[in-house]
């Protein structure tokens, strides 16, 4: 009786433990966003963007830089889609992807099947 | 901040060369080698990229000196001329290396599942009840990790790292699943005694089958994906690798990257053209049909524009280089068309938000449906459980999902390009497909927008009589007289220097020539002159009726006969209308021209309804106001005359030689100058929209009913469960099967071209 418990208990945990991680947990506002400078590389790898909350300036074009270190067919696009820009990145180089002047607000990149996920802070 | 992200908006303003270095591997190296080349005079800003071990120079600095100052510093360089094409070749030995490791692991994987099923089918020996057996699946255990770290490492890898940005994606499902029936098993094989009897198997073969099935299906997938681009790999194979430059008098052949805007360059016969330009000698046919779509080739002389990537057919050629690198035609049209391949369509906004929710979703659902075997399943409740978690999980395929309509767009829109048309995006694709109404622009369109001379009708010799109205025409600046000047030189007619050549305004024409008093004008100008109309007036009248623009010619005081002027109807226009219709769509036409002459234009092409006398801007208000009434319009135009039309319109179709300004502007771009490209745009855009839903159907029913029967919803009617392996078959497959079906795309032929080559037989 009790291990049905203990594995029923399990069960709600791990549920809750998906909701709230999955779905609450991003939601809240991360104060962190890596800002576009020279330097940064965008790396594409193993289901990830990294950094996934990219931070560019308000009005003026951004040029992002991305690294596709994965070879997985998913990997192969990035899409702005509220911009309408879109890349194929090359497997190993850096593939430059050029940002218009856009609005203050947050737009989300993703791979063509929503698997690599990320955003771009406007502000 | 402020400056580093000006720094970073204008990179691409100044040349940037890039260098492989050699032996740089530390973050000391990076200062050092920045420092050396940011000596070199010529250089503004040097980056160097540890991760691809390259170094980035902008500036206008001789490459010979970077490579001599880094080397100073105690590295090797080398610069790096990646052209796109051979980006894309070392693309392609990627994939393909991708593949056989794919492969590879697909291999291994089966190579321990399939016999480890057979001796459970066969045997049906997998318990564990003795030490022995304890053991002997200890080892099984121990091979089968192996083959997780392996063979399915990456997934796991994947699989942690998109967990720790709140991420779940397709290796979540797979790591949970393989981990959860190897982990049971390692549970089964350590402890028994927690189990009872009938719950002591062991699924290691499982686990090994899953990894080995999904890494095979994934392997297909990459072949297939392949072929999706084979368009724009069609185009980039257009681009040639060398051009014959003149140099001093000399023709040099140089790689393609250092031919510059004003360079001479030479094409023989058979040759392909590198860049695009303007002929400076020569004459030769050209076959464009690789941009256009036009299947004839075009004939070519002195002034015209040549394109990179068409192939000059029987002429030498010498050109002036006009533009070059990312600017030819040639590279915009395969960016325009990278860019609308993936590019997302509206019809798949739903799928796009399911699938953002679909991996936690699954994963809830598994454990849901595992606790309901557990609380009231029948025995062996424990092993119940497994077998429903894991079938679950491995069953879902996001990837058919999200797949279903980028690679149907891919291939579409790569179609397109094949036959000349190119689209902005997949919603310019969604719309095309949904139009009700298709209005056309007249002039240009349905015309060849340049007046001719159509008839000429005399008692005398024709001849002779257009000889004296085309030299007395040539005096005049009308475009309807232009018309009759080229007729005669189209008849290799000579003309003589007209006399006391006057226009009268809102008449005529009147002048001596050859000795001959010549008048060309309307009624009102013979009235003037007092010349009788009877003769030729029913005659002139029949013309204008036609739609053409009659003119009365008279020589010497007598009325000679009456020559017309029209802007003549395309040769496919007709025929083309009439596809149109076929495909559903209600034809309006607008034009700027009187009544008369649009009337009967639409006459002669089954046009029902017809707007004359416009205004420029009047056209995009007809756009609006048909909009209004709830039709779906669609607008065919030139893209420069008709450009507030075009972009008021759902979809904008801008035919003609794919001027500049139209490839921006329209959300269509027809690179022949034929109607026929309007249908073959909204054929192909109905086939990929037939095809999208048909993913799109499939991938949503695939989950839809995969899911419940893993989670044991035909269990009351066969009374067993879905095996794990058959699940991880179906999702190793379904994507598979999306990317196959948007392969038959590429079968798409439009209506035109099939009709042709039946023709041809």
């Amino acid at each position: 009786m009790t291990v049905e418990i203990l594995v029923n208990l399990l069960g709600l945990g791990a549920i809750s433990g998906i909701i709230w991680w999955f779905w609450v947990a991003p939601k809240r506002p991360h104060a962190e966003a890596v800002a576009v400078e020279e330097k940064l590389r965008i790396h594409v790898r193993g289901g990830v963007y990294e950094p996934d909350r990219v931070r560019i300036k308000a009005g003026e074009s951004a040029t992002l830089h991305f690294i596709r270190e994965d070879p997985t067919p998913c990997a192969e696009w990035v899409l702005f889609p509220d911009l309408e820009v879109s890349a194929q990145l090359a497997v190993n180089e850096e593939t430059t992807v050029r940002l218009p002047a856009s609005e203050v607000g947050e737009y989300s990149f993703h791979c063509q099947m929503q698997m690599y996920r990320g955003t771009l802070v406007v502000e | 901040m402020a400056e580093s992200s000006n720094r970073a908006a204008h990179p691409t303003e100044k040349a940037i060369q890039v260098f492989r270095l050699q032996g740089a591997n530390c973050a000391s190296c990076v200062n050092k080698i920045e420092r050396a080349a940011k000596e070199v005079s010529g250089v503004e800003v040097a980056t160097v990229n540890l991760a691809d071990r390259t170094l980035s120079i902008r500036g206008d600095a001789e490459a010979a000196a970077v490579t001599a100052a880094v080397e100073a510093a105690g590295y090797g360089a080398e610069i790096v001329r990646a052209s796109a094409r051979e980006l894309r070749e070392r693309q392609r030995a990627e994939e393909q290396r991708h593949y056989h490791q794919l492969l590879w692991r697909a291999a291994l994987a089966l190579g321990l599942g399939v016999p480890l099923m057979g001796w459970g089918m066969i045997t049906g020996e997998v318990g564990v009840n003795t030490t022995f057996q304890q053991v002997a699946w200890g080892l099984v255990g121990g091979l089968t990790l192996v083959v997780l770290v392996f063979c399915g490492g990456h997934f796991f890898s994947g699989a942690w790292r998109a967990f720790r940005h709140h991420g779940a994606t397709m290796d979540t499902l797979v790591a949970l699943g393989t981990g959860t029936a190897w982990l049971f098993s390692m549970l089964v094989v350590g402890v028994p005694q927690l189990l009872p009897e009938s719950a002591r198997h062991v699924y290691f073969e499982a686990s090994a089958m899953i990894i080995g099935l999904i890494n095979l299906g994934q392997a297909m997938e990459v072949r297939a994906r392949g072929r999706t681009s084979a368009a724009v790999e069609k185009l980039l194979e257009l681009q040639d690798v060398t051009a014959r430059v003149m140099r001093d008098g000399e023709e040099v052949d140089v790689p393609l990257e250092e031919v510059q805007v004003g360079n001479q360059l030479r094409v023989r016969p058979g040759e392909k053209i590198p860049v695009d330009g303007r002929i400076l000698d020569g004459s030769s046919t050209v076959d464009e049909s690789m941009l256009t779509g036009e299947p004839l080739p075009v004939k070519k002389n002195k002034g015209d524009r040549l394109n990179a990537g068409t192939l000059n057919k029987n002429g030498s050629l010498l050109f002036e280089a006009e533009k070059v690198g990312a600017e030819t035609r040639l590279a915009q049209i395969i960016e325009l068309v990278k860019n609308a391949q993936s590019s997302r369509v509206p019809i798949a906004r739903l799928a796009d938000t399911i699938s953002s929710i679909f991996v936690p979703t699954v994963m809830v659902l598994a454990i849901v449906a595992a606790l309901f075997w557990f609380n009231w399943g029948p025995e062996p409740r424990a092993a119940h459980t497994l077998v429903v978690l894991t079938s679950v999980l491995i069953i879902a395929c996001p990837c058919a999902l999200g797949l279903a309509t980028p690679m149907s767009v891919m291939v579409g829109v790569g179609k397109g390009a094949e036959y000349g048309v190119l689209v902005r995006n997949g919603k310019a694709l969604q719309q095309a497909s949904e139009l009700t109404t298709l209005v056309v622009d007249k002039t240009g369109t349905l015309t060849e927008g340049a007046p001719k001379l159509t008839d000429i009708e005399t008692d005398s010799d024709a001849d002779e009589l257009l000889m004296l109205l085309a030299s007395l025409e040539s005096k005049s600046e009308h475009p309807l007289a232009e018309a009759i000047v080229d007729a005669a030189r189209d008849k290799k007619l000579a003309l003589y220097d007209a006399e006391n050549f006057e226009a009268v305004t809102a008449h005529g024409v009147r002048g001596r020539v050859h000795g001959k008093r010549v008048l060309l004008g309307n009624r009102k100008l013979m009235k003037r002159e007092n010349i009788a109309l009877e003769k030729w007036q029913a005659c002139a009248e029949a013309l204008s009726a036609k739609g053409r623009t009659a003119m009365y010619a008279a020589v010497d005081g007598e009325l000679a006969g009456v020559i017309a002027v029209a802007d003549p109807i395309r040769k496919d226009a007709k025929e083309a209308i009439t596809r149109l219709k076929k495909l559903g769509l209600s034809i309006e036409m607008l034009t700027g021209d009187n009544q008369a002459t649009a009337a009967a234009v639409a006459r002669e092409l089954g046009i029902a309804r017809v707007h004359a006398d416009l205004l420029p801007e009047d056209k995009e208000k007809i756009v609006g106001e048909l909009q209004q009434k709830g039709t779906h319009v669609g607008m065919v135009g030139d893209g420069i005359n008709d450009a507030p039309a075009l972009a008021r319109a759902d979809v904008g179709f801008a035919i003609g030689a794919g001027t500049d300004v139209a490839i921006e502007t329209a959300d269509i771009t027809l690179m022949r100058s034929s109607l026929h490209g309007v249908a073959d745009a909204i054929e192909l855009s109905k086939s990929t929209l037939r095809n999208i839903k048909q993913n799109l159907f499939g991938a949503f029913i695939y989950n839809i009913l995969g899911i419940p029967i893993a989670a044991g919803a035909l269990y009351p009617l066969t009374g067993i469960l879905l095996s794990p392996v058959i699940a991880g078959a179906a999702m190793a497959f379904s994507s598979v099967t999306v990317v196959s079906n948007a392969n038959r795309l590429r079968w798409f032929k439009p209506a035109s071209v099939a009709s042709d080559r039946k023709e041809a037989k």
